[in-house]
């Protein structure tokens, strides 16, 4: 029986491997010779930084985060908002359906009576325990009004206690959307 | 006695009978708006068209007789078409807006779209623009967009509330439903009209906004509101207790029943459940000395209570114990009661409130007598026959023979005869689900599960015993009265196991031949709207 020749077969097989690759040094030399050229190639980048050269190549592959970030996608799921009426209140109508598709149940709106009855229907509250949110963009989907969005490329949201986790309508009413540029361009953070 | 065929199955029905009576009997359903069982036919709607054999074209099945030899198809190709471009005309001038709407998710415009509707929609022109969301009534809110004009809630007032407010004025495209001029609908039975209509232009103003309908669980139940005991739906919210304020029950739905309430109930009933999870509700056992309350152990409480009692027939004798019931109690937990006080020899039992005066009644639900179960009272013969009112143990609480009074739910402390005596008794203990004035003056206070706590059965003024089921768990320490009974009743030498719900229920059956009815077999429970609702747990 024939086997495919390829690199993972061969370690996973030891009978495969020639006799010099079964005694490991002449590999763990190859090894040692690629990191060793990338270290010094990048030590000698970044020297020539300090000395204001060949600032257009890059002194490591690694995105330097919070530093530097990617251009995100447009369809990234990132920190809910909702969104305004003209007149800056919530077009959500607490239809509910968020809250009801919502795998993590972490939404929970009150509905209240609008005073214009061509409304007819608005949150009271509305709030997001993002501690439970699993980013899924189910209610982002299913909202009729398009009311609610993921697309404030916010993601650094955490905070030092669980309370502080859900927001509440006036938080996600004040999230801005993003503007996309420069999809996977790394950017420097002022 | 016609015989047809629906659907290749044969039917005999008698003489008289539609084809939508005959497919009923057959389990066959076939959409309707303005058809009603319990109204007038209108055959305004045209839903139910059916394809029948040798006719000449579709014929409604609410309105056309079974004949013999009648051959009718629901499912075929024309009958579909024709459902959907009534619903197509119907959409033409609603307005969609489902997700304010308060009847989605139990909107027969919605399911039957859902199911027979035109999904790619040819709708181009404006619709027309009418007035929305305003109230009508004490109870009811009207959308006038939303309305199909199946005018089920006109026939509705003129032919079973009889009070004729509602009427359809203007023509064509621009017909809506109105008030009579100068009138409102506050009829004794107003409610039901949101029940009947089929889609979300009559809503309810008390329910509106606090909880979607897809997330309501429902139990069968009993109106304890006056004796005739109409059969109820229980709609309760414990899903997503955010959504109603932490209320539980959030409203009341008849449910059919052929003998009792047919498919109504009057909004005294309806409305009669805030009682519920209102903040009067009793949710700890309270110990009160003349200088404090303090909060209780469910045990502590039961000790005392057996301590006084024990105490007071060692000291007296067993008729120095009274107990005054509630017509409000259930046959079960009477029952319970009057079993333990047969054990330890009280006699001293009664439950007809001296304060007490008949309410409104009417001829068709409503009874003067607004308490569930004094049928059952009567039947199980807790109380003296001798006299016409309860009246009778305040003179024996004057005359210092009963010192120990045990009260379940009433507000004894209204009845001027017993304002003057309560003051007399060594210990006064109220059993009772909400706050009153003689909780106030209490020594002991035991907290009480509501009918929407626990399961039981009323007996309405006809004799009738109904089985009502439990649907949300008691609020904080509340014990269903036979409970309680049964923890005290184990001191004095009885069995727990004789106070449990089913034997109870068994017993009593046996020993009052009167209660052995079919009703009380464990209820088969059918639903009466179309739509089902809350059955999965979202």
């Amino acid at each position: 029986m024939s086997r495919p020749k390829d690199a993972m077969n061969r370690l996973r097989d030891p009978e495969a491997l020639s006799f010099w690759q079964r005694t490991y040094v002449p590999e763990i030399l190859r090894g040692l010779k690629l990191t060793a050229a990338h270290f010094f190639r990048n030590l000698l980048i970044h020297i020539f930084h300090l000395a204001g050269l060949w600032k257009d190549r890059r002194g490591a592959e690694t995105v330097q985060y919070p530093e530097e970030v990617r251009g995100y996608s447009p369809r990234l799921r990132s920190l809910h908002r909702l969104t305004k009426r003209d007149d800056g209140s919530p077009r959500c109508v607490a239809c509910m359906m968020c809250e009801t598709i919502c795998p993590a149940r972490c939404i929970y709106i009150v509905a209240t009576e609008h005073p214009d009855p061509n409304i007819e229907k608005r949150p009271a509250s509305f709030d997001i325990d993002l501690g439970k949110c699993v980013f899924c963009g189910f209610c982002v989907e299913v909202c009729p009004e398009d009311a609610i969005r993921m697309d404030t490329h916010i993601l650094n949201f955490a905070a030092y206690s669980r309370q502080e986790m859900v927001w509440d309508i006036n938080r996600l009413l004040s999230n801005e959307p993003q503007r996309v540029e420069g999809i996977g361009e790394i950017r420097k953070v002022k | 006695m016609p015989t047809l065929t629906i659907d290749g199955q044969q039917v005999t029905v008698s003489k008289g009978a539609t084809i939508m009576q005959a497919a009923e009997a057959l389990g066959i359903y076939i959409p309707r708006y303005c058809y009603h069982p319990g109204l007038r036919v209108a055959g305004s709607c045209r839903m139910c068209l059916v394809e029948i054999e040798k006719a000449p074209k579709l014929d409604i099945a609410c309105y056309r007789q079974a004949a013999e030899g009648m051959v009718v198809h629901t499912t075929t190709e024309p009958v579909k078409l024709a459902r959907q471009s009534i619903l197509e005309f119907l959409l033409s001038n609603h307005p969609l807006d489902c997700p304010v709407c308060d009847q989605s998710g139990e909107c027969d415009l919605q399911n039957f779209y859902m199911e027979f509707g035109l999904y790619q929609s040819r709708f181009l022109e404006n619709k027309i623009k009418r007035r929305k969301a305003f109230p009508i009534g004490r109870h009811v809110m009207l959308d006038n967009e939303r309305c199909i004009l199946c005018s089920r809630c006109v026939r509705f007032c003129e032919e079973v509330s009889r009070s004729h407010e509602l009427g359809i004025v203007n023509r064509g495209d621009r017909s809506e439903i109105a008030l009579r001029e100068g009138s409102q609908l506050d009829n004794e039975y107003s409610g039901n009209v949101i029940d009947i209509c089929p889609v979300g232009a009559l809503t309810e103003r008390e329910f509106r906004f606090q909880c979607r309908v897809w997330y309501l669980n429902r139990a069968a139940s009993v109106c304890p509101g006056c004796s005739r005991g109409c059969n109820i739906e229980l709609h309760y919210n414990v899903n997503r207790p955010h959504q109603s304020g932490g209320k539980r029950v959030l409203r009341l739905k008849p449910r059919f029943n052929a003998e009792v309430n047919k498919w109504w109930m009057c909004d005294e009933g309806r409305y009669g459940f805030e009682f519920i999870d209102a903040p009067s509700r009793l949710q700890d056992f309270e110990i009160r000395t003349a200088q404090r309350t303090v909060v209780a152990s469910r045990e502590q409480a039961v000790q005392t209570l057996s301590d006084w009692i024990g105490d007071s027939i060692d000291r007296h004798g067993s008729q120095s114990l009274g107990i005054f019931l509630s017509p409000k109690l259930s046959n079960e937990d009477l029952y319970g009661i009057g079993k333990f006080a047969r054990h330890v020899g009280i006699d001293c039992l009664d439950f007809r409130n001296p304060s007490e005066r008949p309410g409104y009644q009417d001829d068709f639900l409503i009874q003067a007598d607004k308490n569930p179960n004094t049928r059952g009272c009567l039947e199980l013969g807790l109380y003296r026959r001798s006299e016409d009112s309860g009246g009778w143990m305040a003179g024996e609480i004057q005359r210092g023979k009963v010192r120990v009074l045990i009260v379940f739910l009433q507000d004894l402390a209204l009845a001027p005869e017993f304002q003057q005596v309560l003051g007399r008794l060594e210990r006064l203990v109220f059993v009772g689900s909400n706050r009153n004035g003689t909780a106030e003056i209490a020594s002991l206070v035991v907290p009480s599960a509501t009918y929407a706590e626990k399961d039981g059965s009323f007996t309405n003024f006809e004799g009738r015993a109904q089985r009502f089921e439990r649907a949300v768990v008691p609020l904080g320490s509340a014990v269903a009265e036979a409970d309680l009974v049964a923890s005290v009743a184990v001191s004095f030498g009885m069995q727990r196991e004789e106070f449990e719900r089913e034997r109870l229920l068994s017993d009593l059956r046996r020993e009052y031949p009167f209660f052995d009815q079919e009703a009380l077999n464990p209820p088969e429970l059918e639903w009466v709207y179309q739509t089902p609702i809350g059955q999965e747990r979202l």
